[in-house]
């Protein structure tokens, strides 16, 4: 059963019985001896263009999956360049194992050539993290970082690896089972407390569906349509839980937060129960906490203890998978329907109809100009042309909240955005992981032109790879959210924000063997886009952009949801 | 408001940096922290004394229960439980105050560890006010010297210690989804 190999070719076969199919990485010195048994093994591995980016594309393509995604750099910078994705990943919580090269066991400690304490830097931005000194540990270790990644909350595992284990020959024999006493993961749900949720639930006049990451995560999208529909609540999708339910239900809402929509900022705070699934209560959705959904009690599902109370004690915790949750509460709201479902058909009604006319009142709709192509609009070209099918990997900035508030997307997994640390650079990699993961999918990276310059050199991996991202740059010529926040708290006194000198796109293009273009025009918007769709590989469609538009509705930092701003500041103050 | 902490955590590395860290990442002051092996060498107990608003209480016991290599975190602010500290003081003590030091020593129960023409050693256990009154009352001597250990505590009552079990690895296939995969333990839990 057991056989003779080196540390590295352990590894690779405790991957490939993960199920791994690629590794996004980057060589160095100290996994050399992980690379050389690579060079035959039929684990796929894509050279990025930077340690930070192959963590990003580890995280589209796990977003994009459901799988454990797996990135791998060497000791010291390539490690610290990990780091940001690690962080990334912790907050989004996105299973992610990273492999990383570390000087040999007897060099630790003695600032060696390329050595760092990854082991102490990557403790607060990781799940767990191993440092595994003998050979011996190691495919245990490998088994467990991909159980800890992937249950639970999922999140970033880190696996250092010195030099020495990985180039030390010892005896495989697979690993039967793996002992984690510490580790307590609540998949069920109290029993009496769902049988409290359903009644909460059916005796509702004003009940919310607030559903967030959590639901795409453990797969729960189908469970959160039953219970929508079985409810008739209308349903509000957090930035990482749109897809969730498809955006064409007619239960939608749309995003709630800072840059939500009116009707799903009031209908938050006027409900008087929040169903609230997967969700975290983040500063961006709630905006002031002590004025968030005054009238609502609240349930909150989620499978971490620590998010239950963390920031709004709830009326009712249920500790639990969202998947299993949601289908075990299905079935109490079945028994009670008969008796209960009839009581509050009136007042849910009321709700409906109230609800629909804040939609009227205030309508998400795209700007759109003759004269100049508003961001809006371009990102509604975007949706068009997807129909709620395509992958949308995002940068951060006004372009990912234009895209979270035009963008439909029917499934979960086909939007992807960095979302609790909002990190710049993330859409681009990210879009290069999703394509990996799924070659089928028509996927666009839409960035900002200054997320795409901070992952630019990422072209060549997509040149390399002949893979067909098609490549928007919403370019308005500044840190466009930066910019906002200089306009409308620090009059306007915009510092550092102008993206001067912006390469020219055809010749960038060109000089990696790509196709691009740059329009200007509306009347050139859509046959562009459609051309680049059409493109049988990558392509890179620069869009030169009304310069100052602004991302509404918004909730200004600190405020209520319901003091959100509509629309520009009018030039005469309008008393309230 | 002080908390205090009884961690049960399994002795692997890094597993004091994980604890302290994010207390420290949470923005918790430690007040004092104590750590030793148990009658199982694979693990230690730990006592934390942290400065933290009562409304975060169990908020911080959450972000202890999510470390791996925490086995137990038990709150004992309010639960039955026995607390000590103990102090080693070193006082100056000029001739003329050798008797009244060794007087007020033995009020606070302290023992004599050293005795030189210098002065004494001195060693007091108890909850830590009572060590506070002692350090004050020798300090009016003159010049002291004090280290103290930081409080350990005991429950007093039994809690159940609760482990996940061995999961296996089914072979050949691991946690990804679709494959055949690891089974998620099924731990119903009242979730208050």
């Amino acid at each position: 059963m057991s056989n003779l190999m080196s540390g590295a070719r352990m590894l690779l076969e405790c991957l490939a019985r993960e199920g791994v199919d690629c590794i996004f990485g980057y060589p160095g010195g100290v996994t050399l001896p992980l690379y050389d048994a690579l060079y035959d093994h039929p684990i796929r591995h894509i050279l990025t263009r930077h340690e930070e980016n192959a963590a990003f594309a580890a995280q589209g393509y796990a977003r994009a999956t459901g799988r454990v995604g797996v990135c791998c750099a060497t000791s010291g910078p390539g490690a610290t360049n990990l780091v940001t994705g690690l962080v990334n990943a912790h907050m989004d919580s996105t299973p992610l194992v990273a492999l990383t090269g570390q000087v040999a066991v007897k060099l630790i400690g003695s600032d060696a050539f390329q050595e760092a304490d990854t082991f102490g830097i990557t403790r607060s931005c990781t799940k767990h993290n191993y440092l595994v000194k003998d050979l011996a540990d190691l495919p245990q270790v490998i088994h467990e970082a991909f159980y800890v990644a992937a249950t639970g909350r999922p999140g970033p595992v880190l696996v250092d690896l010195p030099k020495d284990v990985l180039h030390a020959q010892g005896r495989y024999s697979p690993v039967s089972a793996i002992h984690l006493p510490g580790y307590k993961i609540f998949t069920e749900g109290h029993t009496g407390q769902i049988r409290r949720g359903a009644q909460l639930m059916w005796e509702a006049q004003r009940p919310l569906v607030y559903a967030g990451g959590g639901v795409v995560l453990s797969d729960a999208a189908q469970e959160l349509r039953e219970l929508v529909e079985l409810l008739d609540a209308p349903a509000v999708l957090t930035l990482m839980g749109l897809g969730a339910l498809p955006s064409s239900h007619p239960n939608f809402i749309s995003m709630p937060g800072m840059h939500g929509s009116y009707a799903a900022n009031l209908a938050l705070t006027q409900s008087d129960l929040l169903i609230s699934l997967g969700v975290r209560f983040d500063d961006r959705v709630t905006g002031r906490l002590s004025s968030f959904a005054p009238h609502a009690r609240v349930i909150h599902v989620d499978i971490d203890p620590s998010e239950v109370g963390k920031n709004r004690n709830p009326d009712l915790p249920i500790v639990g998978d969202a998947k299993r949750v949601l289908a075990r509460l299905l079935k109490v709201l079945r028994e009670l329907e008969p008796q209960e479902g009839p009581r509050q058909a009136d007042a849910r009604q009321a709700w409906w109809s109230q609800i629909r006319s804040w939609q009227q009142e205030h309508p998400l709709v795209p700007a759109v100009s003759s004269h100049e192509i508003k961001p809006q609009h371009l990102i509604a070209e975007i949706d068009r042309l997807s129909g709620g099918q395509a992958i949308v990997a995002s940068d951060v900035g006004q372009h990912e909240m234009w895209s979270a508030q035009f963008i439909r997307f029917n499934e979960p997994r086909l939007w992807l955005c960095s979302g609790g640390l909002g990190s710049m650079g993330f859409g681009l990699p990210a879009a290069i992981g999703a394509q990996f993961a799924r070659p089928d999918k028509l996927v666009f990276a839409v960035v900002g032109d200054g997320g795409f310059q901070m992952a630019l050199p990422e072209l060549a991996t997509i040149a390399a790879h002949a893979l067909p991202v098609k490549v928007v740059i919403v370019n308005n010529g500044y840190l466009g959210m930066v910019r906002q926040w200089q306009e409308l708290f620090f009059n306007n006194r915009l510092s550092a924000v102008e993206l001067e000198c912006f390469p020219e796109i055809e010749s960038l293009a060109a000089a990696y063997g790509l196709k691009g273009r740059t329009i200007s025009r509306p009347s050139d918007l859509a046959p562009a886009l459609e051309a680049a769709v059409r493109e049988p590989g990558a392509y890179i469609l620069n869009v030169k952009v009304s310069p100052h538009e602004n991302v509404y509705p918004m909730v200004p930092s600190g405020a209520a949801l319901n003091e959100m701003v509509l629309g520009p500041p009018q030039p005469v103050a309008v008393p309230e | 408001m002080l908390q205090v902490i009884s961690l049960l955590v399994e002795n692997k590395p890094g597993a004091l940096m994980r604890i302290t860290g994010v207390l420290s990442a949470r923005g918790y002051n430690i007040e004092s922290l104590t750590v030793a092996r148990t009658l199982d060498p694979g693990l230690s107990r730990m006592t934390i004394v942290v400065d933290v608003d009562p409304a975060l209480r169990r908020q911080v016991i959450k972000q202890m229960n999510k470390l791996l290599n925490v086995l137990q975190a038990t709150d004992l602010t309010e639960s039955p439980a026995v607390t000590r500290e103990m102090v080693l003081l070193r006082v100056r003590a000029p001739m003329s105050n050798r008797s009244p030091i060794l007087k007020e020593a033995e009020i606070f129960s302290a023992r004599v560890v050293d005795s030189s023409v210098e002065g004494f050693a001195l060693e007091a256990t108890g909850d830590p006010q009572k060590l506070d009154e002692f350090i004050d009352v020798m300090r009016s001597y003159g010049d002291i010297e004090v280290t103290r250990s930081g409080m350990v505590a005991v429950s007093l009552e039994a809690k159940k210690l609760r482990l996940s079990p061995p999961i296996p690895t089914a072979s050949g296939a691991g946690s990804q989804p679709g494959g055949a995969g690891f089974s998620l333990p099924d731990n119903p839990r009242v979730s208050e």
